[in-house]
């Protein structure tokens, strides 16, 4: 019964956030309120204990991802009033094509038999069970190249990211080692014989 | 007592307004981002759910990489909207046409 009004709850709220995140005049509150649905399906993830996603979640969404956003919302002058041209215009499409969307699932969830376990409650876990150790023996075990690849995909998203933002401005005095290295003895110094001064 | 219907429910409702979401900031990239952030989250809600439910800890491993993806494409999309907005001082979709033939 606590659990029902629990999901109620942050249900609500978690829909509230999302059309917070879609109708904010300002893009930083968009981003706060994209946090507020971050930290609140953290919440209801830990609720169907899945407890190391639920900890992932807050750490690297509202931790790197969010601070990201706002740091380039912030950094960016953007001008707001331009940005919400076509709102009226532009909201019954969207509602409708959402709407249509949201239909087309809770019928295929409803109507059709899946064979999906839909009615049942969720089976309860001993408290010895570790959620980190299943995830971890699964990660590690059987999807280790998914793995991999995963690793590889972000030092590939750090390299692109520098990469792209990097800006060499012409007539900037900066430090250039490989001239540094490269410079001779020759280059430099010019040994100069000069004869001695004799009396006349 | 919650099923897997409500789960479920929640997170095609929460698909739906990051769609219409997409439909309504055309003009806004950071928003436009921020829609597909919230439209990974409603997936991700339907795979941690079926996982748990299922009891499949597959599901919640492929969690896993979709936030990696998520996180990568974030990052990617931010930094090409710096550059964009350094050479073109507007992020606006309609001044986006440099690529028209």
């Amino acid at each position: 019964m606590i659990t029902t009004i629990i999901f109620g709850f942050l249900a609500l709220v978690l829909v509230v956030a999302g059309f917070g995140v879609i109708m904010a005049r300002n893009p930083v509150h968009a981003a706060m309120f994209l946090i507020l649905a971050f930290v609140t399906s953290a919440v209801l993830w830990l609720l169907l204990e899945a407890e190391f996603l639920a900890i992932v979640l807050v750490l690297v969404y509202v931790g790197a991802v969010m601070v990201l956003f706002l740091f380039v919302v912030m950094m960016l002058d953007v001008n707001v009033a331009v940005s919400r041209e076509g709102f009226t215009r532009y909201a019954p499409l969207g509602a409708i094509v959402a709407g249509v969307m949201v239909l087309e699932l809770l019928v295929v969830m409803w109507a059709v038999d899946s064979g999906l376990p839909i009615t049942a409650d969720l089976a309860s876990v001993p408290s010895s069970h570790s959620n980190t150790r299943e995830i971890g023996m699964a990660l590690y075990g059987n999807h280790v190249v998914e793995f991999e690849l995963a690793a590889f995909i972000l030092l590939l998203a750090i390299v692109v990211a520098i990469m792209l933002t990097l800006r060499h401005r012409p007539g900037l005095k900066t430090q250039d080692v490989a001239a540094q290295v490269k410079v001779r003895r020759q280059d430099r110094v010019r040994i100069v014989k000069i004869p001695a001064e004799t009396e006349p | 007592m919650i099923t897997l219907t409500h789960y479920m429910t929640l997170s095609a409702v929460l698909f739906g307004i990051s769609v219409a979401g997409i439909f309504i900031n055309r003009k806004n990239v950071i928003l436009l981002l921020m829609c597909v952030e919230l439209l990974l989250l409603a997936v991700n809600f339907n795979f941690v759910a079926l996982s748990r439910f299922m009891g499949d800890s597959t599901g919640q491993v492929f969690v896993f990489f979709v936030l990696t993806v998520a996180a990568a494409e974030s990052a990617i999309g931010l930094a090409i909207l710096v550059v964009l907005f350094r050479t073109r001082r507007s992020i606006n979709v309609q001044d986006l046409d440099v690529l028209r033939g």
